[in-house]
């Protein structure tokens, strides 16, 4: 697809007139599904698609228009080409944009992972086999995925990878249920024999009497999992400079006031540990790592292209959201192993659902316990958990009631495939955490 | 021109070896249009056509999805199809093969007045610029946007046994955003981004009062700021058609729909407390509550003469007179519970498998004026627009927020109170329903943001709905 994308671009160029440049991104993909339910397929099959967005630009004006590609050269080009004439007429009509801003230094690169991915149907026989009698439901999404980046300067960039990430849970009865997930590049049987055998430990548990908590203030040890939900959260806003300079961030009490996060907490976009591509749809590069919280302090911002020009700052390459694509949280000093122990009495939280803001300018967010979560009396785990609503503010959840973060952190690579597989992921440790408010 | 090719090479690539197959083609054209702070943003266009073909084959089930509409494309997409369903005999959670799939024959068309290309781009965008000049009315106002987003969908589906449905819709989603600030404070009112949506064509910014709006939610963006909090308390809840559109949504439609029930979204999306024993007997709200499940109504946002498994679209009550009566499950599902469902399986793309979702979600209008409602009610609050929405994974301890709420103390509406939240429980939340508007104050409304399944879609819905009274209920504001 490299090539098809670059005989593309070099169409491109030779369509263009006078001053005209453009911009073009490329993404695709080529993957299986399989969804499974009481550990039998419910769906099953394969999703091959190639979008191209193609900005045509000539001085300050411009416009933008995606097209799904045929997969024909001969069609691709003539529908090319009958997208640069129509956005030439939009480029007529529309005003100059004071807030146009893309790459003109050309900076080419290129980042392939080869294919070791094992036949999406093999894998299935033997997952439905080493589950058998369990009641999984999950789904299982593998296959490559690429970006491509070109511009009529000559820059061209690509990123290819070949993925697995098989997202489930195992169900004991009604929301009773351990949820787990193998993702990676390289199918293990040994390895997902073990995660299989970790969740079916958890499972056992889940068996107990399930204790229902009273609302209240409860010290609680946020799993990786479960704080992913938060950080997620954080990500509506917290981290872009145009929700910081429109005073929309929930993060406001930390930019306008005096509030900081704990001084153990370091939240950064670290591109270079991620599975993002490090180049934008407007074809800036991105740094190994931007540091948007710094020892509990604010630090720096998300900048897209468009918010660099608006606010006269320099763009680091986040795209148009400004949200983090490879957020990383720093590790602490916890070690996982002590993690009951120090929790001695409280709630072991391995996941979180549906949040929300209840108060965004105050950062406070509502959301639920899902799948296993646990009573721990004196440092040993006791009942599962019936499911709590939580109310709580990130500012004292990260801030003075965090009471520390763990040493091992875990690489959570998203499962999210609206429109697409997404290529977005949090290496995030636990958090220990003191008068956590549970209300519902 | 398409359509015949595709008819065509349907024939040819059409495995005879499967006892069913189908086709399902999506071109759709997405426009957006939008000026923030005074300024066109980059005008964008999506153009996205592909194919799904399905196949189900001695018990097991395959699909094959393409942007390669060519004959080669759509074989490849059956010989993956087609291979999965091979791979998957023996291992679903059904035999396939012993499931009718219909064959209908049939069109639909969004009844569209002033067609979105009727106008030139040149004065959509004087306008929308013309209506964000409005919005500015005040320093404290910090940002602010005026958006359309047009939305043109095309489908064709075909059958191995000559079924034949096409079906064309047009969508028109309206944005407004205003948004204040003073110091660590910041409140913005919306129109249109959770609630106003619906197919028709450029005709509904003049019904829904769009370009009058721009002042409107800036005034009140700016009475929020320096409104106090909402007060904590049990009190009665009146919620407008704009909340209730998130209350239907999120309380009765994800809970009733048949593949939660059956287990499928349990990963992801989540289960239901309501089980199959309950249809037919259970008391989902007081007797003043009638939901139905509406394709019928033509402008709303999920109408359609038939689903994307190609079962004909019909109106039908879920809840009657407070009892719950059906769920939300086509035709697979409906098979495998062994109980009536409604055309329901819908799929956000050519890229994604038809699951059961809700479509048109109605609560059915009442007998009460809106100023009965407003003076039955001794310690209150009314609440406006959703901002925020959290549910359990079975759907039953909710939490939501609304941007607006007005204390009722005394029958009147009096003090604008900010960041309104309230909470409850599903199960027992509907029973405390106590009045509903009648048709006067009946809004056709619906969201684009529904999100579900594994992969993950998100699909247009419609909940039409008068405001509802709700006695004793938690509330609760902000820090």
């Amino acid at each position: 697809m490299q090539q098809y994308f670059n005989d593309l671009a070099d169409f491109a160029n030779t369509k263009l007139k006078g001053d005209e440049v453009y911009t073009a991104f490329l993404s695709g993909e080529d993957s299986d599904f399989c969804r499974l339910s009481g550990a039998k397929v419910r769906q099953a099959g394969n999703v091959k698609q190639n979008s191209l967005s193609f900005r045509l630009i000539e001085g300050r004006k411009h416009a933008e228009a995606s097209i799904s590609l045929a997969g024909s050269k001969e069609e691709d080009q003539r529908r090319l080409e009958t997208l640069i004439k129509s956005l030439r007429d939009q480029v007529k009509e529309v005003p100059d944009d004071p807030h146009l801003l893309y790459a003109t230094k050309v900076n080419s690169t290129e980042r392939v992972q080869p294919n070791d991915l094992p036949d999406a149907r093999d894998t299935i026989s033997r997952v439905t086999q080493k589950t058998k009698g369990l009641d999984l439901v999950g789904v299982y999404a593998a296959g490559g995925v690429h970006r491509g980046f070109a511009n009529s300067f000559g820059q061209r960039n690509w990123y290819q990878t070949h993925s697995f990430n098989f997202d489930w849970s195992f169900y004991l009865r009604a929301d009773k249920a351990v949820k787990t997930g193998y993702a990676g590049f390289k199918w293990q049987d040994a390895e997902f024999g073990q995660k299989v055998e970790d969740a079916k430990a958890q499972l056992a548990v889940l068996g107990k009497e399930p204790r229902t908590i009273k609302p209240g203030r409860y010290r609680v040890y946020i799993a990786p999992g479960a704080l992913c939900e938060v950080t997620d959260l954080m990500s509506w806003g917290g981290f872009s400079m145009k929700a910081h300079r429109t005073k929309q961030t929930p993060l406001l009490k930390m930019v306008e006031g005096n509030q900081h996060l704990h001084p153990s907490v370091t939240i950064s976009e670290h591109t270079a540990g991620g599975i993002s591509p490090d180049f934008s749809s407007s074809g800036f590069t991105k740094p190994e790592r931007v540091t948007m919280i710094q020892e509990g302090r604010y630090k720096d911002c998300l900048i897209s292209a468009r918010s660099a020009m608006e606010y006269k700052v320099e763009t680091n390459g986040a795209h148009e959201g400004e949200s983090p694509m490879s957020l990383e949280l720093g590790a602490g000093s916890l070690a996982q192993a002590n993690v009951l122990g120090e929790l001695k009495d409280g709630i072991y939280l391995n996941n979180l659902w549906y949040l929300n803001f209840s108060d965004r300018p105050a950062c406070r967010v509502t959301g639920m316990t899902r799948f296993a979560s646990f009573w721990v009396e004196n440092g040993q785990i006791k009942q599962p958990l019936n499911v709590m609503r939580f109310d709580e503010s990130v500012l004292r959840m990260l801030g003075e009631n965090l009471v520390g973060l763990t040493k091992e952190r875990e690489l959570i690579l998203s499962s999210s495939s609206y429109g697409q597989r997404h290529t977005v992921s949090n290496h995030l440790p636990g958090a220990l955490v003191d008068d956590f408010s549970f209300t519902l | 021109m398409l359509d015949s090719a595709l008819r065509q090479i349907f024939q040819k690539a059409c495995p005879k070896d499967a006892e069913f197959a189908s086709l399902r083609f999506h071109r759709d054209r997405d426009d957006n249009v939008s000026v923030r702070q005074d300024i066109l943003q980059p005008l964008s266009t999506s153009y996205d056509e592909g194919v799904m073909v399905t196949v189900h084959s001695k018990g097991g089930i395959g699909y094959g999805a393409t942007s390669e509409l060519t004959e080669s494309g759509i074989k490849t997409a059956f010989s993956h199809a087609m291979e999965w369903a091979k791979r998957s005999r023996d291992l679903t959670v059904t035999d396939y093969s012993k499931i009718p799939m219909p064959h209908p024959k049939g069109t639909f068309k969004s009844p569209v007045k002033k067609p979105w290309d009727s106008t030139p781009l040149k004065d959509k965008v004087e306008r929308l610029m013309a209506l964000s000049k409005t919005m500015k009315v005040n320093p404290k106002i910090v940002d602010w946007s005026a958006d359309l987003w047009h939305n043109r969908s095309e489908r064709l589906y075909l059958t191995n046994e000559g079924g034949e449905v096409s079906q064309d819709f047009d969508r028109l989603v309206p944005m407004l955003r205003v948004t204040a600030n003073e110091g660590a404070e910041t409140q913005s009112r919306t129109f249109g981004h959770m609630a106003v949506c619906r197919q028709q064509g450029l005709e509904l910014l003049d019904e829904s009062n769009f370009f009058e709006m721009g002042k409107v939610l800036a005034d009140e963006a700016l009475q929020l700021l320096a409104a106090p909090n909402c007060p904590a308390g049990v009190m009665d809840l009146l919620l407008a058609p704009d909340q209730m559109v998130l209350q239907i949504h999120e309380s009765i439609g994800h809970p009733l729909e048949l593949d939660r029930i059956l287990g499928d979204e349990r990963n992801y999306a989540g289960t239901s407390f309501v089980t199959l024993d309950m249809f037919g007997k259970f008391q989902y709200g007081s007797p003043l509550l009638n939901v139905t499940f509406d394709p019928t109504r033509p402008e709303q946002s999920a109408s359609y003469a038939f689903d994307d498994d190609g079962t004909k679209a019909e109106r039908q009550f879920l809840i009657k007179d407070g009892v719950l009566m059906r769920p939300l499950g086509g035709q697979i599902s409906q098979a495998r519970a062994g109980m009536p469902g409604v055309a329901n399986t819908r799929a956000d793309s050519w890229r994604r498998p038809a699951i059961d979702r809700m479509a048109n979600l109605n609560v059915e209008p009442g007998t009460s004026a809106f100023e009965d409602m407003v003076q039955s009610v001794k310690k209150g609050i009314y609440m406006r627009t959703n901002t925020s929405w959290s549910i359990d994974d079975s759907r039953n301890k909710f939490q939501f927020g609304c941007e607006w709420a007005q204390l009722i103390e005394d029958g009147k509406l009096t003090k604008v109170v900010k960041k309104p939240n309230y909470r409850g429980i599903s199960a027992s939340f509907w029973k405390s329903l106590k009045m509903v508007g009648n048709p006067s104050t009946f809004e056709v409304l619906g969201t684009p943001y529904c999100g579900k399944g594994e992969p993950n879609q998100a699909v247009f819905v419609g909940h039409a709905t008068p405001p509802c009274l709700f006695g004793q209920v938690d509330v609760f504001g902000g820090e």
